[in-house]
């Protein structure tokens, strides 16, 4: 069943990419959708019918070199279950909505057959993220990464007539790169150290790694610290984290269902994916993980403040998706690696409905996508509106506080900064709290200006729009339900108490008592613990041995919280340090913490009304008041204009002095002064030598033969 | 005894009585005319004879006291020169008979020839291998001067004549110091001298003026200056003829010789071998860019590839000259495919050289165009063709006997020869509309273009066994 939905993307793709010639153009899309639906089905069954324990499903021997031996295998357990129903539900139903979406593209000619290929390189793009999760080994996972980074330039680039959309597909691919190499050398340093890229050794050798110290570049690291700093490299690039996070905006050049699927639902998951995934090593490792939460809570903030000023429509959400994954980020990195993983999965479904609402608007205003010409499209298209609203009421996170009833992002979102608060990282604590109520501010925003107040813009545009078919609305229904429904339902699995989470997750589970002794113990070893993670439990601990009474913990009624997490690493699919109590802490955070993103989020809302419904002049005058801040947003903080001058230019400017220089004058020179200059001189010689008479010809004969005895008497091997 | 002696050299003999019976019964009947008769009995005759030396027992025979050698070396060297003088043989008739220049002695002059050849691969003494190396060459220098009424052809046989008894002379003079400081003139005697300690002096000159005799007859730099004119000058067969078998044979004699003979003294004859393929596989790619002839730029190319064999005698190991045997077998083969091309170009029934003239061939003649690109790419070394193997090969031989920078060298002349064998590439299939040849596809010459392009590309699977047959004859030879 797992080979049939792993490999079911890949055949449709085949069929679909070089069959349709053979079977027809209609055939083939419903033959590449037909296999998506039957491998969103499986992975549902894989899904609700799995007990915990990790399997390994052999399908291949695949290298076998010295010491290196990997089989091309399936490692299913609960992330890995988790990613299957998130990649194969958003990618059937962005296939079901591309029938619409893709019906009549203004961007080819009227008989042009494009559609085979956008629904191939979906297809493989699904194979490829399905051979990522699945996998049992880094170097597996890496050549899914590639092959998601590859279907991402493809389709990002779909619009290849576009000369912008060229420009993204090859930013996208190149600022990839920078994170692929530290992706790559993370995997050759675990090869190097663990003498083996499969998973389940490494995660057995981690705490091993944690004592090692290697020499990298000019000085010495702690193994683990470097590793997974490493491997975040590569996650940071993959998930469009800050530095590497440029290429995302941009790849909204590809066509609306990519975006979606690509840039929203899953592949910018994988990074997240990757350190929930590497979490035995991640637990070792204080240092790279304190990173991880800095730079995540970072991104959150920076990516939500660009936001609020964007009026593109897709580049709103594309900003949106950025902040996101930071929220993702400060999770995993503060080490509840679940909620990482809750965000990831709640926010597949809301942020997917934006888009593909998002496309649902573009397709009703004929492809205009700058929101100052929309407005007042409310009547036009109720459905499409209703699916927007669903999603932003989703991602805002409104929900009633301090019970578990609430839209997917609201316990999510929530359950993210608790963590955050409970980790001790006040930084990403307080940085999330203020994304949160950007992210409300810019998404209620888009609602407005889309929807509500007078219709702008071209006005035989808006008189034609128009509600999508009904392939694009099913799936936004679909996904509305699980914009609604998913935080409440999974909401113990992913953030519950731990015995529920370490059952979901197969990862065994002891009794407090058992805790508080291997608590300790590990205490007095501990010795490299860092700040961010660890500090508030350590204070707890050294306060009152067995307990983390104090202050706000008092109320953590310590009977309701039997269980601890004793897994050792490898043993079920998420590692919990001994030492790890976020979840626990967070459960027993103040009031106050618990209220705040909500209390975030309606001062963004009424900011928004404000701003756009009861005072629709005051974004200009705000504007105009503060260009500076305002032209700085707009500009994304410059940082296109920062690597244009840094990286891109030095980089044109070395490249084409190697061409005209290096490769031009020098290479080029260098042959073609031997093709043209000096062998023809040698050919007239040689010519010349060819006299054409016999005495000519007799003496060279005879001067070899001098020349011959008088080298072999003199110089060679005469005696 | 004599009977066993006699049984030896069986085909020899059968190939020589042959020769001269035919002679005496053309001159007494109707001369000429039995022309076409005489090629096709000559060339069926050798092709029976090569089956039969194939097929012979195996082992080492030797005959008349040591002065002749018959073992697998040899027999591998004597199956390829009768397989492709027969060849070259039938291609040769319908293009002579057109032109009148078949006349009765050409298949019996050949036989002479390919007669003189066989002796030379199996001397096993200084005097076998003169006579073999003078029965050869005055063959030669006749049919080199076939065509008596034109003056080129005559000037390239008085050319060869002339220089040919120069080279003569330096062998024989290099024979006698060798006689006069061994004692002997059998091989086996004179390898006995070098074993007690070094090789005088006097050996040493005997030596070099001895390689100087052969590498004439391999026309090796700087003995090759006859190469290109005798080419060019002698009608198209009888260069391909020139082209093949006698290559063939001398390449054998040289081997032979310095192995039989001087095979404890490689260090000595490595070096002046090495220094003679270096001039040869340079002076060959070089000079062949200048020319427009195609007979010529064949002249220059045989010279090149003759460079690349002598690698792998330089070589001085049984690989050397299994690589050697390798070359010279696919070398062969190559050049009756190339050559049966080149008998094709014809304008108004005159034969054409110019290789401007295949301006545009592709366009009109598909077929044979795309076997000759095969047989070029492989007369230029480009893998997967079967000359680039051939290459590998004593490349290879040369890096294993630490030459290493000759096979470095060998690989840059490759690169500048490979632009005039594309050349011609180019004016076939980019060239501009040009005049048109005549598009005459006799099957004969059209078969071995397309038989000896298909060798070429399906060779690669296991060379038809040849590798295997050139390693068995290399260790008969280098022991």
């Amino acid at each position: 069943m797992e080979t049939t939905l792993l490999f079911a993307p890949l055949v449709g793709a085949l069929i679909c990419g070089f069959g349709w010639k053979f079977i027809g153009e209609k055939a083939a899309l419903w033959t590449a959708t037909g296999l998506l639906f039957l491998s969103a089905l499986l992975s549902w069954i894989v899904f609700l019918t799995f007990d915990g324990h990790t399997e390994t499903i052999e399908i291949l021997r695949w290298i076998e070199s010295g010491s290196l031996s990997t089989s091309w295998a399936i490692r299913l357990d609960r992330l890995t279950a988790i990613m299957l129903i998130v990649i194969t539900t958003v990618s059937s139903l962005v296939h079901l909505y591309s029938f619409g979406y893709m019906a009549d593209d203004p961007q080819w000619r009227p008989g042009e057959s494009y559609k085979p290929r956008f629904f191939a390189y979906l297809s493989f793009f699904t194979f490829a993220m399905l051979m990522l999760v699945t996998s049992d080994n880094l170097v597996q996972m890496f050549f899914g990464w590639e092959g998601v980074g590859v279907a991402s330039y493809l389709l990002i680039g779909f619009y290849y007539r576009k000369p912008s959309a060229n420009a993204a597909a090859m930013k996208a691919f190149i600022v990839n790169r920078v994170g692929d190499f530290g992706f790559a050398l993370g995997i050759f340093g675990l090869f190097f150290l663990v003498d083996s890229i499969n998973l389940s050794d490494i995660f057995e050798a981690a705490p091993v790694l944690a004592e090692t110290q290697v020499t990298f570049l000019w000085t010495e690291w702690n193994a683990a610290n470097l590793i997974a700093f490493l491997l975040f490299v590569g996650a940071m690039g993959k998930s469009a984290q800050l530095i590497l996070h440029t290429w995302l905006p941009d790849a909204m050049e590809g066509p609306t269902p990519v975006s979606a699927l690509i840039h929203a639902a899953t592949m910018v998951t994988a990074g997240v994916f990757l350190v929930c995934r590497m979490s035995p090593l991640m637990e070792f490792a204080p240092g790279a993980t304190s990173f991880i939460t800095v730079l995540g809570a970072m991104t959150a903030f920076f990516a939500a403040t660009v936001g609020l000023v964007q009026n593109d429509i897709k580049r709103v959400i594309a900003y949106s998706t950025c902040s996101q994954l930071g929220y993702m980020f400060v999770a995993a990195g503060v080490g509840m690696y679940s909620a990482a993983m809750f965000h990831l999965f709640t926010h597949a479904f809301f942020k997917a409905m934006l888009f593909l609402g998002a496309g649902s608007v573009i397709h009703a205003m004929h492809h205009e996508q700058d929101m100052r010409n929309y407005g007042a499209l409310r009547k036009k298209i109720p459905y499409t509106y209703w699916a927007m609203m669903i999603g932003t009421l989703a991602i805002t996170g409104v929900g009633i506080p301090l019970t578990t009833i609430g839209f997917a992002g609201f316990l999510s979102k929530d359950a993210i900064i608790e963590s955050a608060y409970a980790g001790g990282s006040m930084f990403g604590f307080w940085a999330l709290v203020i994304a949160a109520g950007m992210t409300s501010f810019y998404s209620w925003r888009l609602i407005f200006l889309t929807f509500f107040g007078e219709a702008r813009g071209d006005k035989h545009t808006h008189d034609h729009a128009h509600e999508s078919p009904m392939v694009m609305l099913v799936p936004l229904g679909v996904l509305a339900l699980g914009a609604v429904f998913a935080g409440m339902l999974w909401y113990n699995q992913f953030f519950g108490h731990a015995d529920k989470v370490g059952k979901f997750y197969g990862i065994p589970v002891a009794e407090a008592a058992a805790h508080g002794e291997a608590h300790s113990d590990d205490h007095a070893s501990d010795s490299h613990a860092d700040d961010s993670h660890a500090e508030d439990s350590h204070a707890d601990d050294s306060h009152a041995t067995d307990s983390h009474g104090e202050d706000s913990h008092a109320k953590d009624s310590y009977g309701e919280h039997h269980y601890a997490f004793v897994g050792k690493p490898g043993e079920g699919a998420l590692y919990f340090a001994p030492d790890n109590h976020v979840l626990d802490d967070a459960h027993a955070a103040p009031k106050w913490v618990k209220v705040s993103p909500f209390v975030a989020m309606v001062f963004g809302l009424l900011m928004a009304l404000w701003f756009y419904i009861w005072n629709p002049s005051l974004p200009k005058r705000t504007a105009d008041t503060f260009q500076p801040l305002y032209q700085f947003l707009l500009n994304k903080w410059y940082f296109d204009e920062i690597y244009d001058a840094v990286f891109v230019r030095p980089a044109i400017g070395l490249g084409r002095f190697l061409w005209k220089r290096g490769d031009g004058n020098t290479i080029d020179g260098f042959l073609n002064g031997v093709a043209m200059g000096v062998v023809p001189f040698f050919t007239r010689l040689a010519g010349k030598a060819q006299s054409g008479f016999i005495f000519t010809y007799a003496f060279w004969m005879v001067l070899g033969i001098a020349a011959l005895v008088t080298w072999m008497s003199i110089g060679g091997g005469a005696h | 005894m004599i009977q066993a002696d006699l049984s030896i050299i069986l085909p020899e003999i059968v190939l020589a009585v042959y020769a001269m019976l035919a002679l005496l019964a053309a001159v007494y009947t109707s001369k000429d005319k039995l022309g076409p008769l005489l090629v096709w009995s000559t060339g069926g005759l050798m092709v029976v004879l090569a089956a039969w030396i194939a097929t012979k027992a195996s082992g080492t025979h030797v005959a008349f006291g040591g002065m002749f050698v018959d073992d697998g070396f040899a027999r591998f060297a004597k199956v390829a020169i009768l397989l492709s003088a027969a060849a070259v043989l039938v291609m040769s008739q319908d293009y002579m008979s057109r032109r009148g220049l078949l006349r009765f002695e050409y298949p019996l002059l050949v036989a002479l020839a390919a007669v003189g050849m066989m002796m030379m691969v199996s001397a096993g003494d200084l005097m076998a291998l003169y006579m073999g190396l003078e029965l050869q060459s005055l063959a030669l220098y006749v049919v080199a001067a076939l065509r008596r009424d034109s003056v080129k052809s005559t000037e390239a046989g008085l050319k060869y004549f002339v220089l040919g008894a120069l080279s003569s002379g330096l062998l024989l003079y290099g024979a006698s110091l060798v006689y006069g400081f061994s004692g002997t003139t059998l091989f086996s005697g004179i390898i006995e001298t070098a074993k007690h300690g070094e090789v005088t002096i006097g050996l040493l000159f005997g030596l070099i003026f001895l390689i100087s005799g052969l590498a004439f007859k391999v026309s090796a730099v700087p003995f090759h200056m006859w190469t290109p004119d005798v080419y060019e000058g002698s009608p198209t067969p009888v260069t391909a003829f020139f082209a093949t078998a006698p290559k063939m044979a001398a390449m054998g004699l040289f081997a032979r010789v310095m192995h039989d003979a001087f095979g404890l003294a490689v260090q000595d004859w490595s070096q002046v071998i090495a220094l003679l393929a270096l001039l040869s596989m340079f002076l060959g790619a070089v000079a062949a860019i200048g020319q427009r002839d195609i007979k010529r730029l064949m002249a220059f190319s045989s010279i090149a590839h003759m460079g690349y064999a002598m690698m792998g005698l330089a070589a001085g190991t049984q690989f050397g000259v299994q690589a050697l045997l390798v070359y010279m077998a696919i070398y062969v083969t190559m050049n009756v495919g190339t050559f049966a091309f080149i008998l094709m170009m014809e304008k108004d029934g005159k034969p054409v050289t110019d290789i401007t003239m295949l301006n545009g061939y592709a366009r009109r003649e598909p077929a044979k165009a795309l076997a000759m690109l095969v047989l070029l790419f492989s007369l230029a070394g480009v893998p997967p063709m079967l000359g680039f193997f051939g290459k590998l090969y004593v490349l290879r031989a040369a890096y294993d006997a630490g030459l290493a920078w000759l096979a470095i060298a060998g690989v840059i002349a490759s690169v500048i020869g490979a632009f005039y064998y594309l050349r011609i590439v180019y004016y076939m299939y980019f060239g501009d509309e040009g005049e048109e040849l005549d598009s005459n596809n006799q099957p004969i010459l059209w078969g071995f273009l397309m038989a000896s392009a298909a060798v070429m590309l399906l060779g690669i699977i296991n060379m038809f066994g040849v590798e295997g047959a050139a390693a068995a004859a290399a260790a008969t030879l280098v022991n």
